[in-house]
């Protein structure tokens, strides 16, 4: 019977199922389902439409960041400054806007600010040659430092005269689809078009699995790891925008330990920290499932403390996939 | 009319002189065998001529042509095409995209471009065909044993219209049936006029194929004659010092 098994899974033939069951992503898309399934069985308060908006919300602002960390991973990079870029971007949209200028101004020095922050991890990584983890922790502690001193360590709920398009922006919807969850679709769609249909894509995809081959071959190895943190940073600013919108205030502690879930969720999502494999729908099911894991404990009336426990264990399991795999087939 | 003409090819990195002085010409349909001990120069002086780095002193020629390459691409796209000892293959991609790396095939019209996976499937099939491989195109690399990954180094190698292929170590980590359709390639490379300079530690290989012996000794040409004018003792000596030069 285990042989069986084993051969169901190594078999080589292009069946799609066998090349489905070997994959992180589908079981963890599995187990986001049955869950679902399970709550709205379970509970009468899943399947409403209102939990329902809360929690794809919820999870669209990790998912959007998850699509640019997992960019990030399958070079075999790392981004640890998200969560502050996430900060920094929220208070520079909010002191411009509260200065007086419009929306679009707003937008424009988000979009300069993460740039920015991307290009300068991008490189030190790239051209200088310093560890991604080493670099993007720095960042990670200059970025929101930077972030104190724009706002001058305030909260900002004050957005100026645009005020009303960010909060619509940000909290609102379109056919009763937040509009977070919009973009989180489009971004997937256009990440997920990018590493498998483009040259850029398969080139992110070759430094990740052999950089010196890549180099050798060609490719334009530094730009292109500048141009994976500038699209991480990018989705961070994105995330803020949308959170700040949402929320209707920037918080000094906005993005806060925002880079541990991001990263969790590419993780379970099946991207590989060694590099070279990873996939835009599995940073969407990982952000799903981590916030679907945090709304039914909360719905099941579990005390918030142990969502920790859950979402830690879950990263475990799922990686830990892989290892089960390896192991069941010798 | 030689296709490759170095000139008194000189190397030093730092303090240490790889190469000092090395000169050789190698001409059309001709099979170079270049040995040496290890640190003798060979890596170096192969990665010279495909684009890795310049060297310090001297010059190249393709064709009668005078080039200087600053990176491997540039090389490349002078004809000359390079299977590298450690094959530089990406695990996590399949051999089809390892074939085309850095050249993949696209469809599409003005800046709209997405991957030809079709199209480079079904050369990638072709190309193992020809090298008498069972390799298949859309199988990872991370899976497959020696003699298929050499198959698809070598496949690169027919992409382009090469003049040159350099072969660094080719048979070293392959079973002895594959060995025997490596060498077949190499003869077939000749017949259709390309040169091919074949760097290898088995003695074997290289009498079997090779028209030309060159050896290197701690960075110096030590033998440039016919392999018919030589045997497998008198390199073994020239590339031990047992023999200074011939």
């Amino acid at each position: 019977m285990a042989t069986l098994l084993e051969e169901g899974i190594d078999q080589r033939s292009h069946g799609t199922l066998a090349w489905l069951a070997s994959r992180q992503t589908f079981w963890v898309f599995v187990a986001a389902v049955i869950a679902i399934v399970l709550l709205s069985v379970g509970t009468d308060t899943f399947a409403t439409q209102k939990n329902l908006f809360n929690v794809t919300r919820n999870f669209a602002f990790v998912g959007i960041i998850a699509l640019g960390m997992t960019a990030v991973i399958i070079t075999g990079g790392i981004d640890l400054s998200v969560g502050s870029i996430v900060c920094l971007v929220g208070m520079v949209l909010g002191v411009v806007m509260n200065t007086g200028f419009s929306i679009w101004a707003g937008l424009g020095a988000a979009f300069l600010t993460a740039t920015a922050a991307g290009a300068v991890n991008g490189a030190l990584i790239a051209y200088v040659g310093m560890p991604p983890f080493v670099v993007t922790l720095g960042m990670l502690a200059i970025a929101r430092s930077l972030a104190m001193v724009a706002s001058n360590n305030r909260m900002v709920y004050n957005f100026g005269p645009d005020q009303i398009k960010l909060l619509g922006l940000g909290g609102g919807s379109v056919f009763g689809v937040a509009n977070p969850v919009i973009a989180l679709v489009l971004l997937a769609l256009l990440t997920g078009y990018l590493l498998r249909w483009t040259q850029w894509g398969r080139h992110v995809f070759a430094i990740g699995g052999n950089e010196q081959a890549a180099t050798l071959a060609g490719i334009h190895v530094r730009r292109i790891k500048v141009g994976v943190y500038i699209f991480s940073a990018i989705t961070a600013g994105i995330s803020a925008v949308l959170e700040v919108g949402w929320l209707g205030a920037v918080t000094t502690n906005l993005g806060q330990s925002m880079e541990l879930a991001v990263i969790a969720a590419a993780v379970i999502g099946g991207a590989n920290l060694s590099g070279g494999i990873g996939t835009a729908f599995g940073a969407v099911i990982g952000a799903a499932l981590i916030e679907v894991i945090r709304n039914s404990l909360l719905l099941l009336g579990v005390d918030a403390f142990w969502q920790g426990t859950f979402v830690g264990s879950f990263i475990v399991l799922a990686v830990m996939f892989d290892k089960l795999k390896v192991a069941l087939a010798k | 009319m030689s296709i490759l003409d170095l000139n008194e090819i000189s190397k030093n990195f730092g303090a240490i002189q790889a190469l000092n002085n090395v000169s050789m010409t190698i001409g059309r349909g001709e099979v170079v065998g270049l040995m040496g001990d290890n640190g003798a120069g060979k890596s170096t002086l192969m990665r010279i001529i495909a684009g890795n780095f310049a060297p310090t002193h001297g010059t190249i020629a393709i064709d009668g042509r005078p080039t200087v390459f600053h990176r491997p691409v540039e090389a490349r796209k002078a004809g000359v095409e390079i299977v590298y000892q450690d094959l530089a293959l990406c695990d996590n991609l399949t051999a089809a995209a390892n074939v085309f790396l850095g050249r993949e095939l696209r469809i599409g019209f003005g800046p709209f471009h997405i991957l030809d996976y079709g199209a480079m499937y079904r050369r990638a099939g072709d190309l193992f065909r020809e090298l008498k491989s069972e390799t298949r195109p859309r199988d990872l690399v991370g899976r497959m044993s020696g003699g298929q990954r050499q198959a698809i180094a070598i496949a690169r190698t027919r992409l382009s219209d090469a003049k040159i292929v350099l072969m660094d170590e080719p048979t070293a980590a392959i079973s002895v049936r594959q060995v025997a359709e490596v060498l077949g390639l190499v003869r077939e490379l000749r017949e259709r006029g390309l040169a091919v300079v074949l760097v290898s530690h088995r003695m074997p290989d290289v009498f079997s194929v090779a028209d030309r012996i060159v050896v290197l000794r701690r960075g110096r040409k030590v033998a440039d004659k016919p392999i018919a004018d030589s045997s497998p003792e008198e390199v073994t000596g020239l590339i031990t010092g047992a023999i200074e030069r011939v």
